[in-house]
Order: structure tokens, then sequence, then C-alpha cells
């Protein structure tokens, strides 16, 4: 039975630069089907997408669609041609505009007029019509910057859906939504392809590629390095064809450890009595938080946990929960509408630092590695050097305020040492590095000075896997070592694979708080969503 | 008057993302060619013509710095207006041999019709068209597929681009729209006065675009904040004949307005998200 | 897509320096380049010879001592304008109002002229009269960092407003109480005087340029240092880079944008010493003449650093007296013409010749191994401070 073939690439090559995303690349997804793209951060399977929905032209090989009936070579055509064939790509960051309405995103770009005006009446009609036939519900009128981000991403499929998509290529979808969340949208991508469309899927979650997925192909550093039917396939056989090498994957990693006595065979459990802090051990309280946000009052809603010396606290939860706006209440970078953050000091005794600026609570203890290192962890354009003291400039300052630049270059020289930071030159601007070795930067920074209490937040987004396992290492020997982390993830492996104790939030508040034995996917996959009632 | 011109082509302009600094430039460059034009031909009307024809020029530049080669907004915006200024005086001397002012030529309304007061702002078709430009700009953002894109354009880029809608061109477009609309607020100035006079748009370029920002970038309000500014300047013109406080304290009124609104209300408005942003 | 590891080497870093420059001078050369061409055209409309009119100006600037002096001269004050802007830049703001800055800090130093007796020792009536000037400025430029700080306003807009009210209040006071009658200036100071150059040595003949020009150099020496040597300089340029890191880094960005619009008003400011205390001894109305707005220029040309601000500020100085050497064959308009297009040219030039030089490095070397974000070359993204002022940072409200 030979299938129709809908997307053919071959030996596709793309370079930003100096950066070869694409090193001859192929692809080969047949009508009708559910296929994955599959590779780790950086293997290049968005540049290879994007290439295909017309974002930009290879710099070499062939691109084929076959939506038309016969396979055409449409190498370096534009978006617009693309999507007039019935191309349609859902993009990791949602290319919607805030400030309009549903209808008036859907169809942009290809109104529906009515003499020289715009027909809105019309175009509601279409996003309704078009909601009823896939199951995507979504009210034509609401303004997208009052939709959910599962709200959001239903309209960006219908978006694709409207200019008449036959392929629909989806870019790390469940990125932001919760378990069941996922299991709609596996339920529509079904529908799709039972009414005859075919779906692309890049993602690097092992586990829903076996779900949903009927073909496979891989991709590492740029190249296509297998292909398989998932139905041969299991999660390991697909990482190591990843990854090179046989990987320990993360849950593998924590059963590896010694299992102590009495195990339940999944997970190794640390040694009791250390599960749970006591009093006198919390380094980081907080008590009835509530902050604001620019879209409510109550971003974080009367919310207290607190975190023990020598222990992992790890938050999981779909991002957008208030997460962002906990992390900014605790270290200064917004204020709180109502209670209190303490933390302790040197000699363990708590401090309230609730009406402290940003300097004075990481003086007293606080390190933060921000979620987002471009726009708040590094100084782009400014030398590792440099950065390696950002916050803590005032400490490297000589009378009469001029910066001390030998202690700054041995302070440099002893991080990028300690943290095997590369390039090891350091007067290069961080700008140049790349994400894992920025990574490095901020983490050497935080840790490598005096702290109380870590708070990371998504430490390894953007991060190859080779910085991932040495940032990990990193988090867990600062565990060890009687330090106070606050791990907030939106990888949920991530999470369950480092914490002691993982907390889930949702809607500003925190839902559930597990010990690490009992935290899983499933059990915390309802309170993610909000399924559960709240409880704290 | 102008405000209400110069201000509609701001609130397009910045819809679409590029910051409209250059009002003042695209003024005075519409009254310079509309007195050249008025002057070799005698009519106003192609006055009128030949100003926008000057507007769209230096609209055209402004956007081919900033959209083409994507400089700086701000810097251009500024470099423009100083642009506008040297080119009309370096022409002012050229054709008229002038440092200052050139010839009167025939215009509308204004000081011909000394008394008319209202009776003559009626007559004048500039008014008229002056109101109607707005109420357009207005009906053109919100009411067909190409102010959609213009909105787009200036909140979220890459949005428009994702689905084929060509944004550069789209910001070319409203430079030019702007252009058009800013000089005829020049225009409206010269052919009132019936000369050119060096530097006579006085500011008033930036006073509109602060009624583009008071007025949250909606025409409606726009319009509120023109008259508002206007009533402002027609008081102060008044309250220096009357000789009651010294002339140059009511000279600042507007510009303090100005201030004051910007420092109140700023903290509520919310611009288009991608202003000043330049696109790939 | 993560990049190859570097090798590093001396040689390396050598290249990097001297890419660095590249990237900083090309774009003004392109930009001179591009004002040659257009100043040809205009000088042909005029129906003279571009070469002429160039040898023209060159000889009644550098030429001859006359004219060198009033380079030197019109080049102090450019200097003063150039690192006032070039510092709110490198803060990430905009400061349009030097010109309002200049005359309040040369207003503030004919006044305090004024009002210290004539029997002051010189020298310390000097200090204080240049005090007095950075004061002045400085007053000015906290309206503009105050409102942005606490409102979120921006300081585009409120400088540009700013100028013509202190103009406006300055004609006011001048006219009405303290002018010299028939003109519309302040008398001559009686203390504080700063000796012209032509006095000291036969080089400068009859020319204005005096002793403030030792102050300008000095003034620049002491900003470069501030910029990059000390601990409020990092977080000044921190704040104009990244102001999310800024913040995250614990440094209070409304205090820095505040602190740093009142020092670039009192640079300004000093630029007033120039005419009044070292040229005509009074404050007279207008005496900036678009100094203010030339210093933008100075400083877009001069890249934001104190060193570029000293040469782009001859560069101007000798435009604009050169200007004045060719009027009879060529308006001196022309010149005003030829700086926009010089500002425009530069402002373009900027991002092109980055991508152009990555391109043709990419060409020559393809091991190269740079990140392909957005090329940096440490430039404030200023036209994103004006989308910034209006949707406050969140939390910088502190």
């Amino acid at each position: 039975m030979t299938e129709r073939v809908a997307v053919r690439m071959s030996s596709v090559v793309k370079r930003f630069g100096p950066v070869v995303a694409n090193a001859g690349a192929d692809l080969e997804v047949a009508v009708g089907e559910i296929h994955a793209l599959v590779g780790e951060n950086g293997a290049g399977k968005s540049t290879l997408m994007r290439l295909l929905a017309g974002l930009y032209p290879p710099d070499g090989g062939r691109v084929e669609v076959g939506t038309s009936g016969t396979l055409r070579d449409v190498t370096g055509w534009s978006t617009r041609e693309a999507i007039d064939a019935g191309v349609g790509m859902v993009h990791q960051h949602f290319m919607l505009v805030p400030t309009l309405t549903v209808a008036e995103n859907l169809v942009l770009g290809r109104e529906l007029r009515r003499g020289w005006s715009l027909d809105r009446a019309g175009a509601e009609r279409e996003v309704r019509s078009l909601s009823d036939r896939t199951g995507l519900r979504v009210e034509p009128s609401r303004l997208v910057s009052h939709l959910s981000v599962g709200e959001a991403q239903r309209v960006e499929i219908l978006r694709t859906l409207y200019r008449g998509a036959k392929v629909l290529i989806l870019d790390e979808p469940t990125a932001v939504l919760s378990p069941p969340e996922v299991r709609e949208l596996w339920k529509v991508l079904r529908r799709l392809r039972d009414d005859g469309g075919t779906v692309i899927l890049i993602t690097h979650k092992l586990d829903e590629v076996i779900e949903i997925s009927e073909a496979i192909t891989v991709m590492r550093a740029g190249r296509t390095v297998g292909r398989m039917k998932t139905a041969e396939a299991t999660p390991r056989s697909i990482a190591r064809m990843m990854v090179g090498r046989d990987v320990v994957l993360a849950l593998d990693g924590r059963t590896d450890r010694e299992p102590e006595g009495g195990s339940t065979g999944q997970r190794a459990v640390r040694a009791p009595g250390a599960a749970f802090p006591v009093p006198h051990d919390t380094a980081l309280e907080v008590s009835s938080l509530t902050v604001a946000s620019a879209r409510k009052p109550n971003e974080v809603d009367s919310l207290s946990f607190s975190v023990a010396r020598g222990e992992i606290f790890g938050i999981a939860g779909v991002e957008g929960n208030g997460q962002t706006e906990l992390i900014e209440a605790i270290t200064g970078l917004r204020a709180v509408r109502s209670g209190t953050v303490r933390v302790a000091d040197s000699s363990g005794t708590l401090q309230d630092v609730t009406n402290r600026d940003v300097r004075s609570r990481a003086d007293s203890g606080l390190s933060h590695i921000p979620e987002d290192r471009h726009r708040r962890g590094l100084v782009l354009d400014y030398s590792i050097a440099d950065n390696l003291i950002l916050g803590l400039q005032h400490r490297f300052t000589s009378g009469g305020g001029s910066l001390d630049r030998s202690r700054i270059g041995a302070n440099a020289a002893s991080r990028i040492a300690t943290f095997d930071i590369r390039p090891p030159d350091a007067s290069l601007p961080s700008r140049a590095l790349s994400g894992g070795n920025q990574q490095k930067i901020v983490i050497a920074r935080e840790m490598g000075r005096e702290f109380v209490v870590l708070i990371a937040a998504q430490p390894t987004r953007g991060v190859d896997v080779g910085a991932i396992e040495f940032i990990h290492a990193q988090l867990r020997r600062a565990r060890d070592e009687g330090k106070a982390i606050l791990l907030v993830s939106a990888d949920l492996v991530e999470i369950l694979a480092l914490s002691d104790r993982v907390a889930v939030m949702y809607g500003g508040r925190i839902v559930v708080t597990l010990p690490s034995a009992e935290a899983t996917a499933e059990t915390l996959g309802p309170y993610m969503t909000g399924a559960h009632g709240t409880a704290a | 008057m102008p405000y209400l011109f110069a201000a509609a082509g701001g609130i397009v302009s910045e819809r679409a993302g590029i910051i409209a600094l250059t009002l003042e430039g695209f003024m005075l460059t519409g009254a310079f060619c509309a007195v050249l034009g008025s002057f070799y031909s005698g009519s106003p009307w192609v006055g009128i013509i030949a100003g926008m024809g000057g507007g769209l020029l230096a609209a055209l530049l402004h956007a081919l710095a900033t959209i083409r080669y994507r400089a700086d907004q701000v810097v251009v915006g500024i470099a423009m207006n100083l642009l506008a200024v040297g080119v009309t005086r370096f022409f002012l001397r050229l054709a008229f041999d002038s440092s200052s002012n050139s010839p009167r030529v025939p215009g509308f309304g204004g000081a011909e019709v000394a008394s008319g007061g209202v009776l003559a702002t009626v007559a004048n078709p500039l008014v008229w068209l002056g109101i109607l430009t707005m109420a357009a700009v207005g009906w053109l953002l919100f009411r067909t597929p190409f102010g959609l894109r213009v909105r787009a354009a200036g909140e979220k880029p890459e949005a428009a681009l994702s689905v084929g809608v060509p944004v550069l061109r789209v910001r070319w477009a409203a430079v030019a729209l702007s252009g058009i609309c800013a000089s005829l607020a020049g225009v409206y100035l010269a052919l009132d006065q019936h000369q050119f006079t060096d530097g006579m748009t006085a500011g008033r370029g930036f006073i509109a675009l602060a009624a583009v920002i008071f007025g949250k970038w909606d025409p409606k309000r726009v319009t509120i904040a023109c008259l508002l500014f206007a009533a402002a300047e027609t008081m102060q013109i008044r309250l220096q004949a009357l000789q009651l406080v010294p002339s140059q304290f009511v000279e600042m009124i507007p510009y303090v307005l100005t201030i004051v609104a910007l420092a109140g209300v700023v903290g509520r408005a919310v611009q288009p998200a991608a202003l000043g942003k330049a696109v790939d | 897509m993560t990049g190859a590891p570097l090798d590093t080497t001396a040689a390396d870093r050598r290249q990097r320096l001297r890419e660095r420059i590249e990237e900083s001078i090309l774009p003004p050369l392109v930009a001179l380049a591009i004002a040659a061409v257009v100043g040809d055209l205009l000088i042909i409309t005029f129906g003279q010879a571009p070469g002429e009119v160039y040898r023209q100006l060159l000889e009644g600037t550098w030429g001859n001592a006359y004219g060198f002096g009033q380079v030197i001269y019109k080049a102090t004050t450019l200097t003063f304008t150039g690192l006032a802007v070039a510092l709110g830049i490198r803060a990430g703001l905009f400061n349009i109002g030097a010109e309002s800055q200049l005359a309040a800090g040369g207003f503030a130093a004919a006044v305090i002229g004024l009002v210290l007796p004539g029997g002051t020792p010189g020298f310390l009536a000097t200090i204080l009269c240049v005090l007095a000037a950075s004061v002045g400025g400085g007053v000015v430029g906290s309206v503009p960092g105050v409102l942005r700080a606490r409102f979120g306003a921006s300081e585009v807009i409120v400088t540009i407003m700013l100028n013509f009210i202190v103009l406006a209040l300055l004609n006011y006071v001048v006219a009405t109480h303290l002018a010299v009658a028939e003109t519309l200036h302040t008398p001559e100071i009686a203390a504080g005087r700063l000796a012209r150059l032509a006095d000291l040595s036969p080089m400068f003949a009859g020319s204005a340029a005096n002793l403030t020009v030792l102050l300008a150099l000095l003034t620049a020496a002491i900003v470069w240092w501030y910029l990059f040597r000390t601990r409020a300089g990092y977080e000044l340029r921190v704040v104009g880079l990244q102001p999310d890191a800024a913040e995250y880094g614990g440094v209070r960005v409304g205090n820095v944008w505040g602190k740093a619009m009142i020092v670039s008003g009192a640079l300004a400011g000093l630029g007033g010493v120039n005419y009044v205390l070292g040229y005509k001894h009074y404050y007279e109305e207008g005496f900036g003449a678009g100094s203010g707005f030339l210093g933008i220029a100075v400083a877009l040309v001069g890249r934001n650093h104190p060193v570029g601000i000293v040469i782009a500020a001859l560069l101007f100085a000798t435009l604009s007296q050169g200007g004045l050497a060719v009027n009879a064959l060529v308006p001196k308009q022309m010149v005003d013409v030829l700086t926009a297009i010089v500002i425009i040219a530069v402002a373009t030039a900027v991002p092109e010749v980055r991508r152009a030089l990555g391109t043709l490095r990419r060409r020559r070397d393809p091991g190269i191994g740079r990140a392909p974000v957005g090329g940096g070359q440490g430039e404030p993204d200023v036209g994103n401070s004006v989308a910034r002022s209006q949707f406050p940072v969140a939390g910088s409200q502190q």
C-alpha cells in the first residue's frame, strides 16, 4: 500500500550566520498521518518546520509538498504561498495580536469584506462554524488578551484551518498545557486526521510521541538520524537516537541511585525524616502572600509555604498561574499587596524581608536564577566578567566609586574555571556564548556567592543536555550542602527528578504539596488544571 | 484645525508602529510647498496639492530610513524636523531670495476676511477637509481591512507576518498617509496666513503628537484633545492682547498642559505595543 | 542553536577589538560620504563648483587663525551638549532639551557673575559661576528625569515641551528685569570671566575661543571615567542596555534615570560657560543658536563615547563655521541641511553597516563563532526607550 506523500524535505540546509541549524535534514510525511518530529533543543526541528511553513528560504536542499494531489517542488516559498497551499503552522510562542478579538485575529490577512469595510459579523460566523466542525470552542468576540493559554492555542489552530490548512504543523504545543488539556488536543488532532488532514508534531516529550504519533523522525545536530514507526519504538530507543548514546532519562536517574529500603519500584525515596521540614530548619517562609499583576489583583492569592535547609522544594504548574509574580515578590522585583516573606540569615533566624529592596535581600543570602536570562539574568552586551558581578557590583567597588578591575578579573577567572564556562575568555560579550554557557554564567554568579536560599526559575530552559546534567548536579550539591532551594519549573520531569517535596501552583494558589515519593504526573496532573478543589 | 490634520496623521503612523515625531517637519514642508504651488500657479487649490506632495515626499524619506534601513525612529524623527527647517530655509532663499518669509500668495480665509470669524471659518474648505480627515482616519482604522492590518502591525508585527501580512508595506503606507495628513496642517496654516514664514509651525507638530498621546490613539479622544489645545492657543492670543499676563507665560500654556497631560495620563494610556520597534 | 566553543587566543582578542573599532567608525564615515554627495548636489543647484566650495570651506576654518579659533569655540559648546545627550542615551534616555538646559546654565552663570561683588578673587568667582551653570542646567534636566521615573512620561516629549517653556521663561525674566536697554542681554558680568585664547596667543587671532575649551576636555575625560570605570557608570549603562537586568541586579532604575537626567542637564548647562564667561561676558537671548540640537548629532556621530564626541564636535563646528565662510557662494542654510542629512545618514548607517560587516566577516572566515542573536555593539536601544517609557516597567516604582 503506497501512501501518498504529503511532505517531503530532502537534504535541507539552513544557516543563520555561522550557525548551521539544518545540515542535510530529511523528512517524509504521508497524507493522513500524525508524524512526530523529535529532537533535543537545538536539533533543528523548529527551523526545519519554519522552512516548510515559508518563514524563510533554505540555503540548500529541496522541499516538496503534495497537498494538491501531486507532489510539487516548493523550495523557498513564502508564508503566503504556503498558507495558500494548505500548510499552516502553530508556533510555540503564539502569534496572536492581544488587543484584537478572536475573530479579528482569525481573518487577519484574509479579511472578509463588505464593500470597502470589514465584515465583522461574517468573521464571527466563520469562527463559530469552524468551532463546531472541529470541536475547538472559542467565543469569537473576546479579546485575545483575555483568553487562557489553552484557548489561545485553539485560536491559533482555528486560524490555520480557516485558511484551509491540510498540513498542520504544531511546534511544542503541549509546553503550555496541563495533562487534561493535552488529552483534549489529542482528540482534536485525531479528528483532523480522520478528516483527511496531516499533522506534524514537533516535540521533545517522548511519552507524548508514543501516545499520539504514528511515525517518528528523529533529528540531531541539524540532521535526520532516524525514522521509525511509532509502533516499533520505545522511549529508550528514541532517546538513544536523539542523543547518540544510551541516555539516562531523568526519571531513570532516580531509580539508579541507591534505592532505600521499601522503594515503590519507580521512585527512590530520600532518607525518611528529612522529607518534611522541621520548623527551626526553615530558611524561606512565605505567608499569606498576595501579589497583584497587570492582569488581576490576585495573581498570587494568599499563598503560603516554606522551604527548609537542605531541601529542594519544587513548584510545578503550567506557566501563567502566578509563578513569575511569586518569584518576583520573593526576590523584591515586585511589591506585595499583603503577606510576608521571611528569609533566614546566617544565624538561622528568620528575617522579614517583605519590604526590603532587591539588593538588601540579595545581600542577606537570597540568590536568584531568573527564568529569563536574556532579559534579566545577563546583560548581553557586557563581558562575562562584568556579568559575573551583576548584582554584586557594590562589593567590587574601591574608594572613590571606581570599580576594582583586578578583583573583578580574579573573580571572573575563578568562576570560569569552577563552572567550566566556555569559551573561557572573560572579556567576551556574553552574547557570544551558547545558551547553556550563558546559563552557566548566571549560575556561577548566583551559586558562587554566599547564599542561604536559592530561587531557581526554569534553570534549564533552552539549555543543551550536557549543561542540563551539570546544572542539575550543581543544584543537588547545593542541597546536600544544606542550602534551601526553591525550584520553579514548567518542566514536570525536571521537578520530579530534583525535588524532595513537590507543590502544584494553580490560579495563584498552592493546591497540593506532596513528598517526592507520591509525586507523579498522574497524581499531579489533576491539580495542575484545577480539577481538584483548592486545597493548600 | 492644523492640530486635527496633524494628529490624524499621527494616529495612523503610531498605530502602525512608527513614532510620529516628524509631524512638525511634515507640517513645515507642507506649508512651504503649498506656498510654492500657490505662488507659481496663482491658485490656492494647486497649493493644496503641492503641499500634499511635499509632505508625501518627506514622509517617504522618513519611511525609507526607518522602515527599510531600520534606523532609530526618534533620531531620524528629530533629524527630519531639522531637515525640514533647513530645506525650507534653503529653498526659501533660492526661490524667493529671502531669509524669513515668502511673498503673499492666494489662500483661504484668515486675514482677508478680517472680521469674518465664524463665517470665514465655515467658508474655508480646508476646515471641512480637516474634520473629514479625522473622521476618515477613524473609519479607516476600525472598519477596514487595511486598518486592521495597521493595528496588528503596531501591536504585534510577528503575528501579522505569520499570516502573510506585508507588515513593511503596511507601515510604508501608514507613514505616507501621515505625511499627507500632517502636511495638510501646514497647508492650512500657510494658506490661512497667505504666506510662508520661517518656522511658522512653532511647535504645533509636537503639540499634535501630544494630543495623540493624550487621546490614547483613539480618534474621538484625540479630537477632543486637539480642541482643548487649540482653545489654549486661542486663549493665549486673547490674553496677550489684553496685557493682563506677561505674554511669555501665556505662550507657555499649551506646553505646560501637555506635560501635565503626560504626567497624569500616561500611566493609564497603553500605546501600540510595537511602537518604535523595527521589524525584520 | 548552540554555537561552537571558541578557542580564544590573543589573536582572537585583537581581531575582536578591530571589529569593534570598525563597527564604531564606519557608520560616521559612510554618513559623511553620503552627506558630501548631497552637498555636491546642492552646491551645483546654486551654480557653484563643489570643489571650490569645499576648498573655501576648509580655508575659512582650519586654514586661518580666526577660523580655527571659531571652530574651537563652537566645538567647545558642542562637546558639552554632545556629552549631555550621550550620557542620557547611555542611560536609555533621550535628552532633547539640551537647548534649554544650555540656556539655563548660561543664564545662571551670568546671574551669579552679576551678583558677586567685583572684588571676589577671580579663581573663586569663576568656580562659582561654573557651578551655577551646571546647577542651572541640572535643575532643568531634573524635570523630565523625575517625570520619567515617577510617571513614566516620555522624556522625549517632556524635554521638547520644556524647551519652549524654559526659553519663554528666560525671555520673560531677561526682557522685563535684567536687560540692558534696547538689547536682549544682561549687563556684563563683573566677576568670573574667563580669558580668551586670543588674549593668550596670536594663534587664535580675534576669535571667540577661550579657556572653556580646557574645561570641555576635562569634562570629557571625567565623563569617560565615570561611564567606564565607576560603579555608578556600570549601573547607568546597564539601565540603558537592559533595564530588567538592572532591576534584577539591585539597581533602582528610577533613581538612575533621575540622576542621569540631572547630570545630563548639568553637562549641557556647562556649555553656557563658553559664551557667558568666556566670550561676551553677558547672557544673551538665543546664544545657544541650536547647539542643543546639534548636540544630538554630535552624540550620534560620536557614538556616545567621549572621544568620538570631541571629534564629532570639531566636525560639526567646522561645518557650521564653514557655512559662514562660504556664505557668499552658497547659502549657509545648506549647512543646516547637510547636518540633518548627516544625522539621518548616521542613524541609518549604524544598523546597515553592522549587518554588512557581519556578512563580510562571515564570508571571509566561516569559522567565526558569533551567535546570530541580533548584533550588539553596546548600543542602548533608545527607540525602545520611548516605547517603554509610556508603559512603565513593572516594579520601577520602588
